[in-house]
């Protein structure tokens, strides 16, 4: 019997694993994928939002600014990266300029610190690249952007660590209530019981909440594309377009590694599991980028990547206990910016959780999580860490410079990674120009090694996606 | 630790002209291989056909490797194995990794650039589609079928009629995958035509030409690519769709010179190659650093890789042995005239030509019958007629010391029509 | 006539073959025209492929038919091949199958391993 049960281990669900094992709690948060982080959270802008674009005085708006507020201790904890690179939403004409101030006070609003108008001039001293005809801009500079998958990842192990059960390969079949405990059974049969169910399951959300009591909101799927361009130093700063009636524009922004992502675009999707790219959606993405930034070169492009993001009509996230169904919470709906805010979100869940279970705060908490970045270390540290272990010494990903230290700590961490492209998203093995052309081999016998299978059995990403046969 | 020469790269390039350093004088060569062995990608080429100009025979990938390998091991040139170069500095520092030295920096009086090339991937042709496993280079299932024995799929498309393309879909065939065909994007092959004869004809295997991929389809392996015709612009058409039931994507799109080393250093660059400007030397922008090999820029065949390396060795011996006062600065411009895309090398020192410079480059489209003109300052100094010229095909003509003495500081090459 | 595209060297030259004459046009050398008779009469290739290895860097080693053999035998040959291994270290040049299957060709290594 546990007390929670998180279904999903998106940022949202981890978020909330990790926040709850602070307290003395039985909790298993459970995935249908065969890793974390396999939805939206895996394919997004990575940006931390300074809070411009929500309508004011929304939940929205209060969990976007102080979600944005609480990224660099928690990064820090947990050795994500993460880097405060502020935003401009660039203006072309006077309309723009009178949106930018609408867009200003709204920021004033939320509060938004820091933000304030630049002229031309300070626009490009600040971006030089930029295409010309830009009359002012709104700066933000609490904006930022975040390793968004090591982010989920170090949250659900550092949840682990606390003693949070993950189950992977979980997919919620059946949720059922018996007096006060529910059962949630998965289409294998495996059963898990406990006192509360919080649903966190992203675009499934609507599905996942109805199997236990119809509900009211409608969940819709809303596909993003992007350009994952290879390293260049473009832009510093996230360069949104001034939204005006022909649109919002998309976003380029550099990313923490130093790549650059355009996008996204905006179509509703019948199939929340279309992540497809098309020709059309991304040829509209790099003609309005060049709108901001002219000198991009879409030659560049190492990947192209869609996610899809779980959106209610309201613009309003749906967090709260069921109205129906006591102890069954449901956090859903959660599109942009719910990566910014899912950390404040997950102390909204926190408060009711224990205000419910009555819990204690853990004295033994670990708060703290250590990950390997060899290439950030200085030569002396490189040095010694290779003395202890000859695998630092070896680089196996030569785009990303990637040891083969890194790429086993990254298999042998608690929630370790078991597909290629786990390891890419915890040490970037393979997330470099040549796309694992080079070291994917490499990868892969490392772990079939480390887990014992044979080469057929190693998988690209999904269950059932084997590289050979 | 100080190298009169250092070379990055042990592969046919980093081989050949650190041998030919050796060979002419120059006495502590290093070559630096990041892979566990040398050779580079020669040892994953198990096919014949090359050697026919450096040996005069017909030798398979791991044979002409072998032949330098054997030729080194009789050498002093050192080697060192699993070792990345971090990075080169101002004072020509080569920064090396591996897990015997660790993290260390070493000196070269003189450096070869010869990092070789990789391949272009779905990235960058943008593929649309979902990006399910089976999806992978031409180089990459090469190295899994012949140096692990893996098989990549039962059944597969090639998109790419380079030769790395259709000798993948013999090799393929071989191992019991099925090639249902290779789709070419331009209207001709960029492959040799007897690739073409010996790896598609032999197998029945059909050459989709003008035509590309223009949908991926499976959510975890790959289940089904569509490809579409192309009209003149290389635009899809619409409704010439063609579908194939395949769990195997291999790309043979293009090879790009690897030059992430060079991102920090003040070196010039030329955008056409993607690889460092050289003059007649295959020497650098900066002095005492040289490249050579698809590093420089993609070569058809592995034998004009190790004579321009060969040059690269022997203008590093010079480098080393001469007083670089005596000689003079007359230097040439190479300008790419109408029909060129590139020429290797970009510039002369007319003075430190002896006798002849070969120059190397590459036409933006199909020619026949034409003339190559040579021009400087308006003034023409020679022509050679062309029969036949593709873009595929790297050109190369010689220039003479006379020629060269007869320039200004610019010379243009270009194509012509004959005149009637 | 037949039209034979020369595969002897990266060149591939456009060859017309009459063989009643044993006359061969369009090639630029001897080694051409032989091809040019052979291809017509009986088609013959060198065969490459890897076999395993045992104690080798790489699990493969590979091999190649010291001749080209008639073509049409590439299957079969690639099956013979398959069922052998050898063991490292071996030197570029070991011939490991003699006589393949009576073509009086002989299959060696491609490099030492």
């Amino acid at each position: 019997m546990r007390d929670v049960i998180v279904i999903g281990s998106g940022i949202i669900g981890s978020n909330i694993a990790r926040e709850l094992s602070k307290y003395d709690l039985k909790i298993t948060i459970v995935d249908k994928e065969n890793d974390v982080c396999k939805g939206a959270s895996k394919a997004n802008s990575a940006i931390v939002h300074g809070g411009h674009d929500p309508e004011s005085n929304t939940l929205v708006a209060k969990l976007n600014v102080e979600g944005n507020e609480m990224f660099e201790e928690l990064c820090k904890d947990l050795s994500v990266p993460f880097k405060r690179n502020g935003a401009l939403v660039v203006g072309f004409n006077d309309d723009d300029k009178k949106t930018l101030n609408e867009l200003l006070n709204r920021s004033i609003k939320n509060g938004v610190k820091g933000a304030r108008i630049i002229n031309s001039e300070e626009v490009y001293k600040k971006e030089p690249n930029l295409t010309a005809g830009i009359v002012s801009a709104l700066f933000v500079p609490s904006s930022g952007i975040v390793g968004v998958y090591e982010l989920t990842i170090a949250l659900c192990e550092n949840a682990i660590v606390n003693g949070v059960q993950f189950k992977n390969n979980f997919c919620v079949k059946e949720i059922n209530k018996d007096g006060d405990v529910f059962t949630v059974e998965s289409e294998n049969g495996d059963k898990i019981k406990s006192k509360i169910v919080i649903n966190a399951s992203g675009i499934e959300g609507q599905k996942t909440s109805e199997l236990i009591c119809e509900e009211e909101f409608d969940i819709k799927g809303y596909k993003g594309e992007y350009y994952l361009l290879d390293k260049e130093n473009l832009v510093t700063s996230t360069i949104f377009k001034c939204p005006s009636k022909h649109g919002k524009g998309v976003l380029i922004t550099p990313t923490v590694h130093g790549n650059i992502i355009v996008g996204p675009n905006n179509n509703f999707v019948e199939n929340g599991e279309d992540r497809t790219v098309s020709k059309d959606g991304l040829e509209d993405i790099s003609k309005k980028a060049l709108e901001t930034v002219d000198k991009l070169d879409f030659r560049n492009n190492i990947r192209n990547f869609a996610g899809v993001r779980a959106k209610v009509g309201t613009n309003e996230f749906i967090i709260g206990e069921n109205k129906k169904i006591e102890s069954f919470y449901n956090v859903v709906g959660i599109a942009s910016p719910g990566l910014t805010a899912s950390p404040a979100i997950s102390n909204m869940v926190r408060e009711w959780v224990v205000e419910k279970m009555g819990c204690k705060i853990k004295k033994d908490f670990i708060n703290k999580r250590e990950q390997t970045y060899f290439h950030e270390l200085s030569i002396e540290e490189k040095n010694e860490l290779i003395e202890k272990d000859k695998s630092y010494g070896q680089i196996v990903c030569r785009c990303e410079g990637i040891t083969e230290g890194e790429i086993l700590e990254s298999i042998r961490r608690p929630l370790g990674a078991v597909t290629i492209e786990g390891v890419k998203r915890r040490c970037r093995a393979g997330a470099g120009r040549c796309q694992g052309g080079f070291c994917q081999t490499r990868v892969l016998e490392l772990l079939k090694n480390e887990k014992g299978l044979s080469s057929k059995e190693v998988v690209l990403d999904n269950n059932g996606s084997n590289i050979l046969v | 630790m100080t190298y009169d020469l250092i070379v990055i790269g042990g592969g046919p390039a980093g081989l050949a002209s650190g041998l030919s350093a050796f060979e002419e004088g120059v006495n502590k060569v290093l070559i630096i291989e990041r892979d566990v062995e040398v050779g580079g990608i020669l040892n994953q080429c198990i096919h014949n056909g090359f050697g026919l100009h450096t040996f005069k025979e017909e030798l398979t990938g791991p044979e002409y490797a072998q032949k330098y390998i054997d030729m080194i091991k009789e050498t002093d040139i050192e080697i060192k194995l699993n070792t990345m170069v971090m990075k080169i500095d101002d004072e020509k520092n080569v920064h090396i990794l591996n897990s015997e030295d660790g993290y260390k920096v070493i000196k070269g009086r003189s450096i070869i650039l010869a990092m070789g090339c990789r391949e272009r991937t779905r990235g960058a042709i943008s593929i649309p589609g979902s990006r399910p496993a089976g999806v992978l280079t031409a180089g990459t299932a090469q190295k899994y079928v012949n140096m692990l024995g893996e098989k990549v799929g039962n059944k597969a498309l090639i998109l790419g009629s380079g030769d790395i393309g259709l000798i993948m879909a013999r090799r393929l065939s071989l191992e019991g995958t099925e090639v249902l065909g290779v789709v070419e994007l331009m209207e001709h092959s960029n492959g040799l035509t007897r690739n073409i004869v010996q790896c598609l004809d032999d197998y029945d295997i059909p050459l989709y030409l003008s035509h590309t991929v223009t949908n991926i389809i499976g959510d975890n392996r790959l289940e089904k690519v569509i490809i579409s015709k192309v009209d003149e612009n290389k635009k899809p058409i619409e409704g010439t769709e063609k579908e194939f039931d395949v769990d195997t994507l291999l790309l043979s799109v293009g090879l790009i010179p690897e030059n992430d080393l060079i991102n920090d250093m003040d070196i010039d660059f030329d955008n056409r190659t993607k690889g460092v400007v050289v003059n007649e030397s295959m020497e650098t922008s900066v002095e005492g650093i040289f490249s050579c090999g698809n590093a420089l820029h993609v070569h058809d065949l592995v034998d004009f890789v190790s004579t321009e390396a060969k040059e690269a060795g022997r203008s590093v011996a010079k480098y080393l042995g001469v007083d670089k006062k005596e000689v003079g600065k007359k230097e040439i411009i190479l300008k790419n005239g109408v029909g060129l895309t590139y020429t290797v090398p970009q510039k002369i020192n007319v003075d430190k030509v002896e006798k002849i410079v070969g120059v190397m480059f590459r036409v933006n489209k199909i020619y026949e019958n034409v003339k190559i003109v040579i021009e400087s300052n308006g003034k023409k100094i020679k022509e050679y007629n062309r029969d036949h010229m593709l873009p595929a095909e790297m050109e190369k003509i010689i220039l003479t010391k006379d020629m060269l003495e007869q320039c200004n500081e610019e010379i243009e090459i270009k194509v012509t029509d004959m005149e009637v | 006539m037949e039209k034979v595209i020369c595969t002897v060297c990266p060149k591939g030259c456009h060859m017309k073959v009459e063989i009643e004459e044993k006359k061969v046009e369009g090639n630029s050398c001897k080694r051409g025209e032989i091809y040019g008779l052979a291809e017509v009469v009986t088609p013959i290739r060198v065969i490459t492929s890897t076999i395993d290895i045992k104690g080798g860097q790489f699990k493969k080693i590979p091999v190649k038919t010291l001749e080209a053999v008639e073509k049409g035998l590439n299957f079969k040959i690639i099956e013979e091949m398959k069922k052998i291994k050898v063991k490292s270290p071996i030197k570029c040049g070991t011939v490991v199958i003699e006589n393949i299957l009576g073509t009086g060709v002989d299959v060696v290594v491609t490099r030492d391993m």
